[in-house]
């Protein structure tokens, strides 16, 4: 529909990282044990964007819009149904400029493991508990077969010191439960960035933290982002948040990416329906702030076989003739830099 | 200012000016571990006024939770009081044996449940459970006319539809079942409403909707709500007063607009700081270096010294009291004057 979307506007010297091209995941409803199912979920409903080198982006949107399965695609903990997922490679011998991971045979699998890495919500549930946190940390170096034992503990406890747990020779041998909320993320992402991988997706790292937690964590990965010269994903429900971590946002809902723009364009200047409420509905830190209201209709439905129609054609406040005649609209570029799915912009 | 005025900026009477309706008293309440005794409320005081929306934030283990649940006196086994009143319209609910307790839990002082919103019984219909919660605490039956009459109202009062309560939980979204905790809480017609993280699972545009209606409800019943949270952002659009509690304390308090413009504690400035907006300019934040302490073993003095970037001696040897700062503020710090100066060097360093 819209493959060709940046290959002919924004292909430009600077290649980037990473390009995803009609990415789809469906989900099958489960009607029970023996009973077919022809009843899919369109979690991820054929999204495309890049990431530049160096460079972050955020995915924001509200429970169930596919955000974290996109994720999980880009670093193959879900499998895609449809789509390329094209990494820039690094190896010029290869004879290719970018290697579709999505469909990357299990010999490639330990290489692109080496270049692509997850930080996840959760740091309680990420690290095992029976392993400390030097087995944590060099576990990816190990799995690569990198480096001796003794290498490995330097590798360790020079990053230990970096992520901010200092001294490491106080924490390297610790176990996650003698570690606080903020101190087990320091440890998932020194796990994440031991190997120097280019391309990091992180999902919600900081919501389960405290305020003041949260703000030395996102500090610590926009610092360490560009020492290592990482690209993130970052995942999150909060625009507040995505604000401070990410150079270009992009908003999805149902499935869909229904505006992607440069972060302060997009706050101050929301082009899509869905995106205004998105943004209206953001509570402010300052009493004296006037929100403007949210005009939306309803609740978000679960997408199982959708109509073709506009995904938000039925909470949209200004839902028209030339929305119910054609498809989901495509994902255009309406002003510079500034991507829209929306017939009425 | 508006405390001298009586009058708040945008022209209401100054709600601080009301009949108090709920006072807290130098509450102290420990828990009992095996580690030792947590200091959870340390000394706090505050009082709620009729009509009043009033905030109590911090962060997790500040004990916000703990003051919100011994207004109801329903801590668990392992709490203590060791000090302070808790006054609704004068009378000391501390002192009351548990049988009178139980008359105003609920028909008074009513809360709305973190994670309440999966707490339904799944095999009842919701407004079945909403009149069990009556029946309980009315301690009489309520017929099924007075149920029906009673649950229609509640639902239409926070936005469901009065053919829902003959619905089972799992017909409800996320959002339809917060509100119908907030149906429960308001069955009993209570004068104070607790609201605990009332909206920290949903998402924002529905967030935006149930709080817009929690706000209606207390104009139009001149109810008193405390919400409880973490989150300042909520907290500024909801409520006329803020207190910030910091490990057991309450450190500061005011009137939101004023504590938001200018914070007289250096811990909620670092916390206001931290917090990220989508409005405004975008700001460098000051870190707060460090974590929250243990509370079995509080900090000497002013119990964030160690974290403080303006602690003293002073500071480590005695415990600063609440006292009025400047406006209707209290803050707990004994050099709450100097304040600016932390804005002062983070404007500097940006």
């Amino acid at each position: 529909m819209s493959d060709d979307l940046y290959t002919t506007s924004t292909a430009t010297a600077n290649k980037p990282l990473i390009k995803v091209e009609g990415l789809k995941k469906l989900f099958p409803v489960d009607k029970g044990l023996f009973r077919r199912t022809d009843e899919y979920i369109h979690a991820v409903d054929g999204v495309d964007f890049e990431i530049p080198h160096g460079q972050s982006l955020g995915l924001v949107g509200e429970s169930g819009c596919g955000k974290s399965t996109t994720g999980r695609m880009l670093v193959r903990l879900t499998e895609a149904t449809e789509g390329r997922i094209l990494l820039h490679s690094d190896d010029a011998s290869d004879g290719e400029e970018y290697v579709d991971v999505a469909h990357i045979d299990r010999s490639k699998q330990k290489a692109f493991r080496k270049r692509v890495q997850m930080i996840f919500q959760d740091p309680y549930e990420s690290l095992n508990p029976r392993r400390t946190v030097f087995d944590t940390i060099s576990e990816p170096m190990a799995v690569q077969g990198l480096a001796s034992y003794k290498e490995r503990e330097d590798a360790v406890a020079e990053l230990l010191e970096r992520v901010g747990l200092s001294p490491a020779s106080a924490y390297i041998y610790r176990y996650p439960h003698e570690l606080s909320g903020g101190q087990r993320q320091r440890v998932a992402i020194a796990r994440a960035l031991i190997i120097n991988p280019k391309f990091v997706v992180a999902d919600e790292p900081t919501s389960m933290l405290d305020v003041s937690i949260r703000i030395s964590i996102m500090e610590l990965m926009l610092k360490l982002g560009i020492e290592f010269d990482v690209s993130y994903l970052y995942i999150t429900h909060d625009l507040a948040v995505a604000r401070y971590m990410c150079d270009r946002i992009a908003v999805m809902y149902l499935g869909k990416i229904v505006e992607l723009a440069p972060t302060e364009e997009l706050l101050s200047n929301p082009q899509h329906p869905y995106t205004k409420a998105l943004i209206s509905a953001v509570p402010v830190p300052d009493p004296k702030f006037e929100r403007p209201e949210v005009e939306i209709l309803g609740s978000v439905s679960k997408p199982i076989n959708p109509p073709p129609l506009c995904r938000f054609i039925e909470r949209c406040p200004w839902a028209a003739d030339v929305c119910h005649n054609n498809q989901h609209p495509p994902l255009e570029e309406k002003s510079k830099d500034h991507y829209v799915a929306c017939y009425l912009v | 200012m508006s405390a001298i005025t009586g009058v708040s900026s945008d022209g209401r009477p100054d709600l601080r000016q009301g009949d108090p309706l709920l006072e807290v008293d130098g509450l102290i309440m420990n828990y009992e571990t095996k580690e030792g005794d947590v200091s959870a409320v340390q000394d706090v005081s505050f009082t709620l006024h009729k009509g009043e929306a009033l905030g109590l934030v911090g962060e997790s283990g500040c004990g916000k939770t703990s003051v919100a649940l011994s207004l109801l006196r329903l801590l668990p086994d392992n709490a203590n009081y060791k000090a302070g009143e808790i006054r609704l319209n004068g009378t000391d609910l501390l002192a009351l044996p548990e049988k009178e307790m139980r008359t105003h839990r609920w028909r008074d002082i009513a809360m709305v449940f973190q994670g309440a919103m999966n707490a339904w019984n799944p095999v009842y219909t919701v407004g079945e459970q909403i009149r069990e919660a009556m029946e309980t605490h009315f301690d009489h039956r309520v017929t099924d006319e007075e149920a029906r009459v009673k649950i229609s109202e509640l639902f239409e009062m926070v936005g469901l539809d009065p053919q829902m309560r003959t619905r089972y939980p799992h017909e409800f979204s996320g959002g339809m079942r917060q509100r119908a905790v907030i149906a429960m809480a308001l069955s009993c017609d209570p004068q104070v409403i607790i609201a605990d993280e009332p909206t920290t699972a949903l998402d924002v545009i529905v967030q935006d909707r149930i709080l817009q209606q929690l706000k209606d409800i207390q104009d139009n019943l001149g109810m008193s709500i405390i919400y409880i949270s973490h989150d300042l952002a909520v907290i500024a659009e909801v409520t006329e007063r803020i207190g910030i509690m910091y490990a057991g304390k309450l450190v500061e308090i005011g009137p939101t607009e004023e504590v938001y413009a200018k914070s007289w504690h250096p811990y909620s400035q670092l916390l206001l700081s931290s917090t990220p907006s989508i409005r405004g300019p975008r700001r460098k934040f000051a870190p707060l270096e460090g974590e929250p302490p243990n509370l079995v073993d509080p900090p000497s003095g002013c119990r964030f010294h160690p974290r403080c970037p303006l602690a003293t001696d002073k500071c480590v040897e005695m415990e600063p009291p609440l006292e009025p700062t400047q406006g209707g503020d209290q803050s707990a710090c004994w050099h709450w004057e100097r304040v600016p100066e932390l804005d002062e060097t983070r404007e500097a360093s940006a």
